[in-house]
């Protein structure tokens, strides 16, 4: 027996290029960055949108991809952690600052995490290390115990603001 | 050759003991990673599997042929379609009488708890392949359930395996009379409570049931048209995976490569020979192209093996000026309904840890291993031995209280003293070093202890609504897995050795190939420090090999804190050889004597002389070896095999400030101090993270988690939603110092540090509700101290309606 699909059409620029598909409706973004746009970066780890590790952003604002569906991400821009460092591989500040303060173990929850930070550091400049908890709270750590994450954190968004500063 | 090469190796500081950044780091950090579940391959199908809603049931029917004819589905398998299905092993038979289930990867006839395996679907797409599952109709025959190990031990509890006729798994016992290490331990007590110089303490504690929860979902791929039919999966064991695959399922081992590619925590959690990776293996071999599963989180949380739940019977005999006398311990077990490869085992582990730093002159442990209707149990970080030190630390805060004595001179009056090393346990190990003193003293210290005592007393007389609590742990863990002996004594099915092989590049840089499977631990930057300072070749230069059979073609991974105490000597000794294998060619070079050479750091010099040669140029010259001495191979690579002569003991004192709010039962984490010994430290930063993240899963093992089943077998837990793994507005910033005493067990002298956390957070934590709330009655509250929990102990305490919850007091 023959089944049609109903097939959505998506555009997303994402890290820089814009591709466009044919998805099924209910493919989460998470499914469509990881399968079928090769950004394996991007991961899951939960199914009730708890734990953040599939963090990105989407027009500039942090969202767990997971909880959006491919095609309500048609003609957004979306960033990954693909797409943080430079092209000839400088890292990025929050990526420089996770190196330095040992802020990742296995890794896995890190590619969330980078965007959260990047997001909250744009809204917050000057968060205090209660905010930094907070403004993580949805993003899931297992090995770190967060300790170093929040020293990167910090330590970026004091980078950042030293570099605002010397504009 | 002659050459006065000069050596920057010998004037710069030694790597060891430097906080050198990762570098597994920048791979992480870009989302070039490897996780299993990125695997595509040419032709894959995925894997979903049909999971028991209900905890006990005869299978009467199950009907597949609606999936079968699915859109996109290439198979559908129940176990009776798979008869080339082995049945899966057990690591560990730890008594004569233990008992082992069969467990097939997947159940025929009967299912024995919520998330067991009834069939399994391969579609070309994973959406396919779930679809499909809803269309197999299984006639459940729901039968009784029986989820608390108490009452699965007890007389007319149903019986989770019929055929056995006993919910008792193993039962196995161990004390200083048969040990020859001290004095009956049933006897003092009974003297202690005819003696009125002396106390006995009674209490019964529970260890709650919880989960590894390692972020990354657990995923495999096999595809079975390589050479080697190859088995990636996120794992930390691929070398146990590979052997035991091999012997039991229809694949010989030289036959399949198995390759842990990057793996996103572990835990304890991921060593394991799961039925999905059989299952994996079993449907690509009958298709003949590769296949992909990875669970969902719900599937890890219902099938994946949980961890400690247990009931402890806890006798502590003591004589007024606390000085203990005996020490009686009585476990019951939770295994679940299935034995994994270390199930029955995990409660032993602690069985020589119950008595902790102190000493005991008269011990006896015993245990029974209980099934119920639950997922298994299995290895979670610290593997029994969490579970002992919360045993004994609630005891000697209970010895306190009955005593009227400070809990931190309590614990000083039993611990063995730094003179008194190596010291000869009851349990039958000899622990090599510590100084527990060093490090309460600078615990104190750091803690403001005396400060803290004052604001307690300060907020108790004012009836302040936010009550202090003060808790202590002082403990020593069980480390570096495993002596073989030892291992041969307790009939573990394997041995505990690591091997490593260095292969001297001739370009001067260095591969470290290992046995050890890192997946967090930073095993790269570590061994590439250590290496760096044998041979003297700089730490960019420096690459490990590990996680793949085909490649570490020898190993036992990774778990039980001995991957640098076990692998790291393993590398030490490699190290070495390629330094004795160059001696010869060395001296050669330098138209030398061997015996008038010198070693350091990478060089070779001429006593006496400047005259020298680099490693990494006689790398070169053994490679082109165009002049080497008569006899010698061409080749300065080396292996070692290093099996450790006893376990490591890292040691700590934890203290924790938290405070009580009586109105609701939330407890707030003011301070948490923990100054631990680990021995010599290779990389601080390292090691600093390692006890952030223990004490992380510690704290929420006392506060946050917990894994409910109902009374018939429901699992209400079953997502991160309701199992609480805490975020980082959860916790605190944990504030750390080392102490040092080197382990005189290995020439590194390091003792390892990854499990600490988990095992010293709980009954800190525990101690301090538990200080905090005494006053008003409360005796003792079961983990997690969730709100509700403490608030109910107090509304009862006040109303002296019963000062507890589930724990008792006889």
């Amino acid at each position: 027996m023959e089944r049609m699909n109903h097939m959505a059409h998506v555009s997303l620029t994402v890290d820089g290029l814009t591709q466009t598909h044919d998805v099924e409706p209910r493919t989460l973004l998470v499914h469509h960055l990881r399968e079928t746009l090769g950004k394996t970066g991007t991961v899951v780890g939960c199914d009730t949108s708890n734990c953040g590790a599939c963090t990105v952003l989407l027009d500039g604002e942090s969202v767990k991809s997971c909880t959006i569906l491919a095609v309500q991400a048609d003609g957004a821009t979306v960033e990954t952690v693909a797409g943080l460092a430079d092209p000839d591989g400088t890292l990025h500040p929050v990526q420089q600052a996770f190196h330095q303060h040992h802020g990742l173990q296995c890794g896995y929850c890190t590619p969330g995490m980078l965007m959260r930070s990047v997001c909250l550091v744009r809204e917050n400049p000057e968060p205090t290390e209660d905010e930094v908890r907070e403004g993580i709270k949805g993003n899931m750590c297992r090995c770190t115990g967060y300790q170093g994450i929040v020293d990167a954190v910090m330590a970026y968004a004091e980078t950042s603001r030293t570099e605002e500063a010397g504009r | 050759m002659t050459t006065t090469s000069e050596s920057p190796a010998t004037e710069t500081p030694p790597e060891v003991g430097q906080a050198r950044l990762r570098k597994e780091d920048r791979r992480l950090l870009t989302g070039r990673t490897r996780w299993t579940d990125n695997l595509i391959l040419p032709g894959m199908v995925h894997l979903s599997v049909l999971r028991s809603p209900v905890a006990h049931a005869t299978i009467t029917s199950i009907d597949t042929e609606e999936a079968r004819a699915a859109t996109g589905v290439v198979g559908v398998w129940t176990g009776e379609d798979l008869p080339e299905q082995g049945a899966m092993p057990t690591a560990w038979t730890v008594s004569e009488d233990m008992l082992t289930p069969p467990l097939l990867p997947i159940s025929v006839g009967t299912v024995k708890h919520v998330g067991d395996i009834v069939a399994v679907v391969a579609a070309t797409s994973k959406e396919a392949a779930d679809d499909a599952l809803e269309l197999i109709d299984v006639d459940y025959d729901e039968q009784p359930v029986v989820v608390d190990p108490v009452a699965a031990r007890a007389e007319g509890s149903p019986l989770v395996h019929p055929d056995l006729g006993t919910n008792v798994a193993a039962t196995w016992g161990m004390d200083s009379v048969t040990l020859g290490t001290g004095g009956d331990a049933a006897e003092a007590i009974r003297a202690a409570q005819a003696d009125p110089d002396q106390v006995v303490v009674r209490r019964t504690l529970r260890q709650n049931r919880i989960t590894p929860a390692y972020m990354e979902p657990r995923s495999i791929v096999v595809d079975p048209t390589s050479e080697q039919v190859t088995l990636w999966s996120a794992t930390q064991v691929p070398h146990i995976v590979r052997i035991l695959m091999a012997m039991t399922q229809p694949i010989e081992e030289h036959e399949l490569r198995v390759v842990a590619p990057d793996v996103g925590g572990g835990f304890g959690g991921k060593l394991q020979f799961t039925r999905e990776e059989a299952l994996v293996l079993l449907v690509a071999r009958r298709l003949q192209i590769p296949v992909k599963y990875t669970e969902s989180r719900t599937e890890s949380m219902q099938s994946s093996h949980h961890a400690r739940d247990q009931v402890q019977e806890m006798t502590l005999a003591a004589r007024r000026d606390g000085t203990i006398t005996a020490l009686d311990v009585d476990l019951t077990a939770d295994m679940g309904a299935y034995l994994g490869i270390l199930t029955a085992g995990i409660p032993l582990l602690g069985g020589f840890m119950f008595n902790g730093i102190y000493k005991i002159p008269a011990y006896s442990f015993h245990c029974t291993d209980v099934f119920t209707h639950k997922v298994m149990t299995d290895a979670y970080r610290g593997a029994g031995k969490p579970e002992a030190t919360f045993g004994i630390e609630r005891m000697m805060d209970e010895l306190a209280t009955e005593l009227d004595l400070d809990p931190i001179e309590v614990r000083r009056r039993n611990w063995i003293t730094p003179e008194e090393f190596p010291f000869a346990t009851a349990a039958g190990l000899t622990y090599d070093s510590g100084n527990y003193d060093q490090a309460t003293d600078r615990a104190l210290e750091m803690f403001r202890y005396d400060e803290l005592r004052a604001e307690q007393q300060r907020r108790r007389e004012s009836g302040d609504p936010v009550q202090l609590g003060i808790g202590v742990c002082t403990f020593v863990e069980l480390s570096g897995l495993a002596p073989s002996r030892v291992l041969g004594g307790l009939n573990y099915g394997s041995g505990g050795w690591e091997h490593s092989s260095i292969r001297m590049l001739p370009t001067g840089k260095v591969e470290v190939v290992a046995g050890t499977t890192p997946h967090g631990q930073g095993h790269a930057t570590a061994f590439a420090q250590i290496v760096s300072d044998e041979l003297g070749i700089p730490f960019d230069d420096i690459i490990l090999i590990s996680g793949d059979t085909a490649s570490s073609h020898k190993g036992m991974d990774t778990y039980g804190s001995r991957s640098l105490v076990v692998g790291g000597m393993a590398v030490v000794g490699a190290a070495r050889k390629v330094v004795e294998k160059a001696r010869p060619i060395a001296a050669h070079m330098l138209e030398a004597n061997v015996d008038d050479l010198e070693y350091q750091r990478g060089r070779f010099s001429v006593a006496g002389t400047d005259s020298g040669i680099m490693l990494s140029e006689i790398a070169l010259g053994t490679w082109l070896a165009h002049d080497l001495p008569d006899g010698i191979e061409p080749n300065l690579d080396s292996d070692c095999t290093f099996d450790p002569e006893n376990f490591s003991f890292p040691t700590g004192t934890h203290l924790a400030a938290v405070e009580v709010d009586t109105r609701t039962g939330r407890v707030a984490l003011r301070d948490y101090v923990c100054v631990q010994d680990v021995g010599v430290v290779v990389n601080p930063m390292i090691v600093d993270g390692q006890v952030h993240g223990g004490l992380a899963q510690g704290i929420a093992q006392a506060l946050y988690e917990e894994i409910l089943y109902t009374e018939d077998g429901q699992l209400t837990t079953g997502t991160l939603a309701d199992y609480l793994v805490p975020a980082a507005s959860d916790l605190l910033a944990f504030r750390t110092d080392t102490t040092v005493t080197e382990a005189t067990t290995n020439t590194l002298g390091v003792k390892a540090v990854g499990e600490t956390g988990t095992t010293a957070a709980p009954p800190a934590i525990v101690n301090g509700v538990l200080d905090a709330l005494r006053p008003l009655g409360v005796e003792d509250i079961t983990m997690p101290c969730t709100p509700l929990k403490v608030w109910t102990a107090i509304q009862e305490a006040r109303s002296g309606s019963g000062a507890h919850d589930e724990g008792s007091r006889s």
